[in-house]
Formats: structure tokens, sequence, C-alpha cells
């Protein structure tokens, strides 16, 4: 089996206090894996770090046997590994198929002055499609701003996709939406995992028992447990900290 | 940025809406090169001397130059006067010591503030916000500094004199450029190659960067586009189109005075593009035109004038930070037919 995504001993310290210590996890190729905990166990640092955000303090990140830590931003995106934001992230004012289409055309061109975009018809294309894929056809004029926050949150993704990801990064994709909405975006990542590896992070423990084939605790910045989600289930560490509160 | 865009500063033209009533400004939108060149064509007949037209229209391109940076990528710089004193210099010194033709020396004006640029740029994209400002106004005045010190080449605080260029040969023709209307139209040729040239810039793919950048920089990093690049190239970009309406003012003024790179020509630029509207095609013409006939009416019974154009930037930029044309484009958009 190999893995996609390995992180070694990944720590990160803002000033003296210390929000991840010396995580290793490895992250199989295309299987869906989820990150866990509870608020405040480090999961979006931990998050932040492997996407590139920030750089660890100390460990390193290889992703497809190469080390990629410490890399600019831009360079993750461009090795294959894209991510949505746990807040919501576009481009405000431009429209939902111009937000697509330019995450599109990093693919393409960069640098180019001359070819009107109208001209470059394969980036509007993959832009319907994707826009379509994720469900927001028909807002396709619409203002990004404009546009409800599940739609919003759609869009990202839809963005993400447009970079021909082999990795997806999702930071808590379900966060403020209903729950029709949630249901409607997990069913999404269940489909989009059967295509490539995708991580998500999420402290909505139910949500991802059911569909992740992986499971990663955190607890207080430390790795508590990982493995399928039967494992974890059994786990009597996790059963303590996180599911003996009775509410999951 | 992110506060000039709630304000709704920022008016992007690519997103039209759909809907009745603005067919003459969507129409303008999408031509809005032939738009432009037509009606700078006219406008010289509808001001008071045909020499301020001319400034009109080096004005408004210094300031469409100035909008590439700000009104699209978002980076509100400080320092625009010396790339258009340096854009003037350029094409002056190789007309004054080297004997140059005109044509060859306006290239050598955008050559030379688009190299001033990417210096100026390379130093100043590594900072953000209220620091990318002040470190392009510091450098500019270095470069203010730099000319005025070295007399020999650009003549010191007596600015370069001597830019003579009295008739000129187009296509086999003979005009005569001290006639302020063959000067207004042949600076028009230049400046409808730079129009036609800057909307191919805005529409392509690049175009479609910068405004990513301005909205939102580290999405745009994580969709793979790397960020700096993106910003220097936009600021030389700017530089050169400057560096054009430099050119077109040493040929016009036959001078180049030394306080073109003061910082009050970086804080003109910034009062005309506000005035026309940030990120708008036509918004700087607008913007120039506003500011030099108000300066020059208000010149006439009062030498305060400053202090009213200074108020006047002071209602716009609370109560219409669209400025004229970004105004009357919003308004005709979101106005219910």
């Amino acid at each position: 089996m190999s893995d996609i995504l390995v992180a070694e001993g990944v720590g990160k310290k803002f000033g003296g206090f210390v929000a991840l210590k010396a995580v290793s996890v490895r992250f199989a190729q295309n299987k869906l894996a989820a990150i866990i905990g509870p608020n405040g166990a480090g999961k979006s640092t931990f998050f932040n770090v492997i996407s590139g955000a920030f750089p660890a303090s100390s460990g390193r990140v290889s992703f497809e046997g190469h080390d990629i830590t410490g890399l600019p931003p831009h360079e993750y995106a461009r090795r294959g590994i894209a991510k949505s934001f746990q807040i919501t992230n576009v481009f405000p004012q431009l429209s939902a198929h111009e937000n697509v289409r330019v995450a599109a055309q990093m693919q393409k061109t960069r640098y180019n002055l001359w070819t009107p975009r109208a001209a470059i018809r394969e980036l509007i294309e993959e832009a319907d499609h994707l826009l379509e894929r994720v469900g927001i056809s028909a807002k396709r004029h619409a203002v990004a701003r404009d546009m409800a926050h599940g739609e919003q949150r759609c869009l990202e993704i839809a963005m993400a996709l447009a970079c021909k990801p082999r990795l997806l990064l999702l930071d808590e994709p379900t966060a403020g939406m209903s729950p029709e909405e949630t249901i409607k975006m997990m069913d999404l990542i269940v489909t989009l995992a059967a295509e490539r590896t995708v991580i998500l992070v999420e402290h909505k423990m139910k949500l991802v028992m059911g569909i992740c084939e992986q499971l990663v605790v955190l607890h207080h910045g430390e790795l508590l447990a990982q493995g399928t989600p039967d494992d974890i289930r059994a786990n009597e560490e996790v059963r303590r900290v996180y599911l003996g509160q009775g509410k999951y | 940025m992110r506060a000039h865009r709630r304000a709704g500063l920022v008016v992007s033209e690519v997103n039209t809406r759909q809907g009745a009533g603005r067919n003459l400004i969507d129409a303008i939108v999408r031509h809005r090169v032939a738009a432009t060149i037509g009606f700078l064509i006219i406008f010289p007949w509808f001001v008071p001397y045909h020499t301020l037209a001319i400034n009109i229209l080096i004005w408004g391109l210094f300031a469409l130059g100035f909008n590439l940076l700000y009104g699209y990528a978002g980076l509100l710089s400080f320092g625009h006067a010396a790339l258009l004193g340096v854009g003037s210099y350029g094409c002056g010194i190789v007309i004054v010591h080297f004997g140059w033709p005109w044509y060859v020396a306006i290239i050598c004006g955008i050559l030379f503030a688009s190299a001033v640029a990417a210096v100026i740029g390379f130093l100043a994209i590594r900072t953000r916000g209220i620091y990318f400002s002040m470190v392009t106004l510091a450098l500019a005045e270095c470069v203010y500094y730099l000319f005025y010190k070295w007399e020999s080449v650009t003549g010191g605080e007596n600015g370069l004199r001597g830019i003579n260029v009295s008739t000129i040969n187009l296509f086999g023709f003979e005009i005569n450029f001290l006639d302020p209307v063959n000067k207004y139209y042949v600076m028009l040729g230049v400046v409808a190659i730079a129009l036609w040239l800057f909307s191919r810039i805005l529409a392509s793919p690049f175009g479609a960067v910068l405004e990513t950048i301005r909205e939102n920089d580290a999405r745009a990093a994580a969709c793979g586009y790397n960020v700096a690049n993106t910003k220097l190239m936009a600021f030389v970009l700017s530089g050169a189109f400057c560096g054009v309406a430099g050119a077109l003012r040493a040929l016009h003024l036959s001078t180049v005075p030394v306080e073109v790179m003061q910082i009050s020509t970086s804080g003109d630029v910034v009062m005309m593009a506000l005035l026309g509207g940030f990120g708008t095609f036509f918004g700087p013409f607008i913007g120039a035109a506003v500011f030099q006939l108000f300066g020059d009416a208000l010149t006439l019974w009062t030498t305060h004038w400053q202090l009213y154009l200074g108020a006047t930037f002071v209602v716009f930029v609370l109560f219409f930070p669209r400025g004229i044309w970004g105004s009357i484009l919003h308004w005709l958009r979101v106005a219910k037919p």
C-alpha cells in the first residue's frame, strides 16, 4: 500500500504555546480519511501544516515521496494538493463561473497577456462542468459574495477540483450548513473520494464514522489514535476523551 | 483593500448583470477601447483650449497605468511620480543627448520607466497594505533626488531642456508638431495603441489573475498562482504605461521639469483615478478631465484652488467611493428597470 501524504514528527509552536506535538501520520492513496478531535485538539493546526498554510516548527511532510515541508503555498497547488478553507474563501466580486474558471486556468496558463479569456473555450467548459458537478450550475452568473453560505462552500470545492488535485484537503466542509446541505455535501465528498485521496477535518464525529476509511484522532495536540472507524470505536482512550461525552 | 471592497470601491467590469435599460452602458463597456477612443477624438472641441486637452490626454493615460496596479491588482502605490518622471527623462535624454527620433525616444521612455518599475516593484512587493504604499513613496523620493543631483544628464533643478520636436514625419507626411491640434491627434494615436494593449491585458488570463490577487491573494496562491511574481509583473506593466505618458509629456512640454517627480504628482494621480473610478477602464480619463478642468477653471478666480479640489476629493471618498464613472456604471446596473 503506497502512502500519498506522510507526516513525520510534525510539531507547531505559536510563541510559547505548543499547538501540535510531534504528530506522525501516514495517509493512504485514494482513501477518504478524516482528522477528528474535540475543539482545540490541534486539528486545524495539523491541517494547515500539511496543506502548507504555515510551516511546521519541527518534523517534515512529504507528498508522493517528495519532501514538501516549507514550500510556498502556490507550489502545493502545482504539485497536486488542493484545499478548501475553514472560513469560506472565494473571490467575492467575481462570478461563480469566473471563480472556477480562473482556478482551472492555472493548469494551462499563468502569464498569458494576449489571448482573450473568452477565447479559451476548454476552460469555460471545464468551469461549467465543475459547477454542475457540485450542483450550483444555476448560480453560474451570480456574484460569489451574493451566494448563500452553502453554495459558497460548494463553489470552493469546485475551485479546489479545478486544480485537478490528486490530494484534496477539506477543512470542516460542512461548517455552518443546514442538515440537508450537510447530507448533500457528505454525498459529494464520497463521490469525490472515489477518484482521489480526500482528507477532511471534522469535529462532528458521527458524520465521518460511516464514510471514512481512515480516522486520525487528535487530542491536546497529540495523536491519540488512528485506524479504521471500527478500531476507533473500540479504542478505550478515544471513548474516554471523546465518545464518552454522551452526545456522540 | 478589504475595507475598500466592502465600500464597493472596486468595480468589476467583467460581471455585467443582465437586465434592461443598460444597453448603452453595456455597449460602452463591451467596446471599451473604441468608446474611449471615440470620446477622445471629439473631446478637444469641448474644452477651453487645445493644450489643456493634451494635458488631460497625458494625465488620463498616466492614471490608466496607475489604475492597472490599484484598480485591478489592488496595490496602492504612492510612488508613481517616479515612473512618469523616468518616462519623461528617458524620452528627453535620448533626444537631447543623442538626437534620436521621437518614436524611438518614446520607446526609450517606456523601457526606462519599466526598468525603474521593476526595481521599485521588486523591493515593494515584499510588503503589504500601507507598508507597500510607504515603500513605493520612499523609493520614488530616492529616484527624484538621483535625477535632481545628476545634473550633467538631467539638467538638475533647471530640468531637462531642449526636447525640440517641431515637425514629425508620419508615413511620408510632414506634420507641424507645434500646432496643438496636430500634437493632440498624433499623441492620441499613441494613446489608442496603449488603450488597445491595456484592454487586451485586462481581458487576458493574466488579467484574471490580477483580479484574483485584488480579491483574495491567499486564495490565489492556493489555486497555484505565484502572487509575488504576478504583482511584480503588474508593477512593471503599470510602469510601462506610465512611461508612455511620461514620454508624451516630455514631447508636449519640450522640457522635463524635475518637479514632475515630486510627491504631489503621485498624489494627483491617486486623486484622478479615484475621481474617475478605480478599476474602471474609462474612469481615469474622466478623472483626469475633471481634475484638470476643475483646476483650470478655479485658478481664474482663486489661488487656493487646491483647497476646493481637496474638499471635492474628501466628498468623493466619503460619498462616492466608486468615482464618477464607477458610480454611473453601478447605478445603471443595479437600478430597477
